[in-house]
């Protein structure tokens, strides 16, 4: 009875260290600006080639401006940054899809929207929102430079198996209630450092009925329950989705990998290490109040109260998230009143999240207190695909600016940023201290609910305005 | 990679939980192309009051008086004594290459997010899991001690306090042989390069739609 972790882990080993550590062979390598220049100089200064050139796709995606992308880039830094990406991409024979492509966009977004990524690969990339791509029935997994390096030279990556969780998550998710309010929940259930160590597969009859895009939001916040990788089982859902992309099998290949690509999936029985269990219908939407993904509540809860905690350490740590954040004790969530709204990242940027933030906006305007509210769709089919629908038409009636891909202001490398003391109902995955800008205060919550507070211009229950 | 050695060093406390890599070396200096001279910007938005960028001299910037590593009685610090959960976020290896170019060749928290931990062993920086109550007890005598130094000895697998106490931490013996040889990952995954060769054939004929 082998789980589907088990499957992946086994199906790549190629050796195996009397003390466990296995080298793991890699199928797919994302590669972006920003995790790379140092491991290519790397191969260059030990005379090494990459191994495979037809397992990289190369994209720069962190520094990309989304604006007036026809101007260039006005940053030196930033623009030396991919220009490097760029050299190092044409000296080695690696495909990438450079910044005016049509088909550019977040690493995480694009490699499921071209068939790169397929179940029962292994897939890594120098960037820790990797566990998006488990959605497919991958073992797929972040990895720093140094492993870059090695993956380029090798094929191959040292690792020690993880242990198993299984996250279920079973019933029928309420009206506007979505994959990132189920990842939310899950990490306030569990903490950032729940699954350290772990694998986790997410399963359950609320995670079968989920679309790919909502998938892929769930793996993808999986690392920030600590846990490097993420997966999901392949069934009809997943096949349908990669039916007929640029990278994926055709005719006789296609059907002999649909006939593996259903074996994908835990044992009935398979045993985990550890279980949770989430009931779908009790979840509401969520917003983080504080400087961690696992300091979230729900909408119609409140600010927490530091003199409620006896953990001495947890206490310190609330009152210094209050602090930097600007919230008092107890202050509803509803109240909390965002200056600005982001809709995009590896997490919310795919085609379903700017129709469901489109759908709570459509003939509303922003609130006159918004300064600023965009949508950055996470690539360039993305936002061709919105514009077919008509979704930037709602977006642009409503106030929001309909801006070019990348992964802006999730982590704040491009000119779309927060100022100090500035505060933001964002779609992305990380509400740390500085994260969107030097002093940005983030509010992690799902593309309706980020709509529903810029129409609002405060924290409001999507439930109930949509 | 250097080889670790046995040392006597200087430790300095950082008592918060949930460091993340943001905080540790924040975004803006991820646009260097550099592998080195991030430790100018190790915890940059709180070790200064002022907005850093990159290029921007250390001696021109100014530093928070609050901060701990800006106390004069650490400045030769070596070892970072660290709360759980110590490195979450991000899969940037320039957090541990912030931590090594300040001076950092050691790491000691009850926890470690998993990407940095593994990071951390690539570039011969050594982080150690200790329990939570021998970290407690390290976090307390060093608020009483000035100049308290841990002596770490990897062969062995143990700190050693001042008071002769000893905590032993486990460790992969791969990773611990790598470390106390200063082995490069690359050259012994090379060695392996006819198994590589064999297993990729056989997944190629296996799974021909992997290698489209």
């Amino acid at each position: 009875m082998k789980t589907l972790y088990d499957k992946l882990w086994k199906s790549h080993v190629v050796y195996e260290e009397s003390d466990g550590t296995s080298l793991l062979y890699i199928d797919r390598h994302l590669v972006h600006e920003v995790t790379s220049p140092q491991a290519f100089d790397g191969l260059r200064l030990s005379g090494r080639k990459p191994w495979r050139l037809d397992s990289i796709l190369a994209v720069a995606d962190h520094n990309v401006p989304t604006t007036k992308r026809d101007d260039g880039i006005r940053d030196p830094i930033s623009r030396l940054q991919i220009e490097t990406l760029d050299q190092n991409c044409d000296e080695f024979g690696i495909t990438e899809f450079k910044m005016n492509d049509l088909r550019q966009g977040i690493v995480h977004v694009i490699g499921p929207e071209q068939g790169v990524t397929l179940p029962g690969m292994t897939v890594v990339c120098g960037d820790s929102h990797t566990s998006t791509h488990g959605a497919f029935g991958c073992l797929a997994f972040g990895i720093g430079t140094s492993e870059v390096e090695h993956v380029l030279a090798t094929q191959c990556l040292l690792m020690k198996k993880a242990k198993s969780m299984q996250i279920l998550v079973e019933g029928k998710l309420g009206h506007g209630v979505t994959a990132k309010d189920i990842a939310l929940a899950c990490i306030g259930e569990i903490g950032t450092a729940g699954g350290t160590g772990y694998a986790i597969e997410f399963s359950g009859s609320a995670v079968s009925m989920l679309s790919m895009e909502g998938r892929m939001t769930l793996c993808n916040m999986t690392i920030e329950a600590g846990a490097r990788t993420g997966m999901i089982a392949v069934d009809d859902t997943t096949i349908e989705y990669i039916r007929g992309r640029p990278f994926s099998p055709k005719g006789d290949l296609w059907a002999a990998a649909v006939v593996h690509w259903r074996t994908l999936r835990s044992d009935e029985n398979a045993n985990f290490d550890q279980i949770i269990r989430l009931d779908a219908a009790q979840i509401k939407p969520q917003v983080t109040w504080g400087t961690s993904p696992e300091m979230v509540t729900t909408i119609d809860g409140k600010v927490p109260d530091p003199l409620q905690i006896m953990d001495a350490v947890e206490r310190h740590d609330v009152e210094r998230a209050l602090k930097y954040m600007g919230l008092l004790p107890n202050m509803p969530i509803t109240e909390i009143r965002p200056d600005k709204i982001f809709i995009g990242s590896c997490t919310n940027s795919r085609i379903e999240d700017l129709r469901a933030a489109a759908a709570v906006i459509k003939g509303k305007h922003i609130a006159e207190s918004i300064k600023l509210a965009i949508v950055v769709p996470g690539s360039g089919l993305v936002k061709n695909q919105a514009e077919k629908e008509g979704l930037d038409k709602i977006f642009l009636n409503a106030g929001f600016e309909w801006r070019e891909p990348g992964c802006s202001m999730c982590l704040a490398m491009n000119d779309d940023r927060l100022l100090p003391g500035e505060r933001c109902a964002s779609t992305s995955n990380r509400n740390f201290e500085g994260r969107q800008g030097p002093g940005g205060r983030t509010h992690l919550v799902s593309p309706a609910m980020a709509a529903a507070a810029a129409i609002a211009g405060h924290f409001v229950d999507v439930r109930t305005v949509y | 990679m250097e080889k670790f050695y046995l040392c006597k060093e200087l430790v300095a406390p950082l008592d918060r939980a949930n460091v993340d890599t943001d905080a540790i070396i924040p975004k803006q200096f991820l646009k260097s192309t550099q592998r080195s001279g991030f430790g100018k910007n190790l915890f940059d938005e709180w070790r200064f009051l002022d907005y850093g960028e990159l290029g921007m001299r250390a001696d021109q910037r100014r530093l928070n008086p609050d901060f701990i590593l800006n106390q004069s009685r650490y400045h030769d610090a070596r070892i970072l004594l660290a709360r759980a959960n110590f490195g979450c976020g991000s899969s940037r290896e320039h957090a541990p290459w912030a931590l090594q170019d300040y001076g950092f060749k050691v790491i000691i928290a009850p926890s470690f997010a998993d990407i940095f931990f593994n990071n951390c062993f690539k570039i011969g920086l050594l982080p150690i899991v200790l329990n939570a109550a021998v970290v407690d007890r390290i976090f307390y005598e060093v608020s009483l001690t000035n100049g308290y130094y841990l002596v770490i000895n990897l062969e062995d697998q143990t700190v050693t306090a001042p008071d002769g106490e000893s905590y032993s931490f486990e460790i992969d013996l791969f990773r611990k042989n790598s470390l106390l040889n200063g082995l490069d990952e690359i050259e012994l995954t090379l060695q392996h390069i006819e198994k590589i060769k064999v297993f990729e054939e056989e997944w190629r004929m296996k799974q021909p739609w992997l290698f489209l």
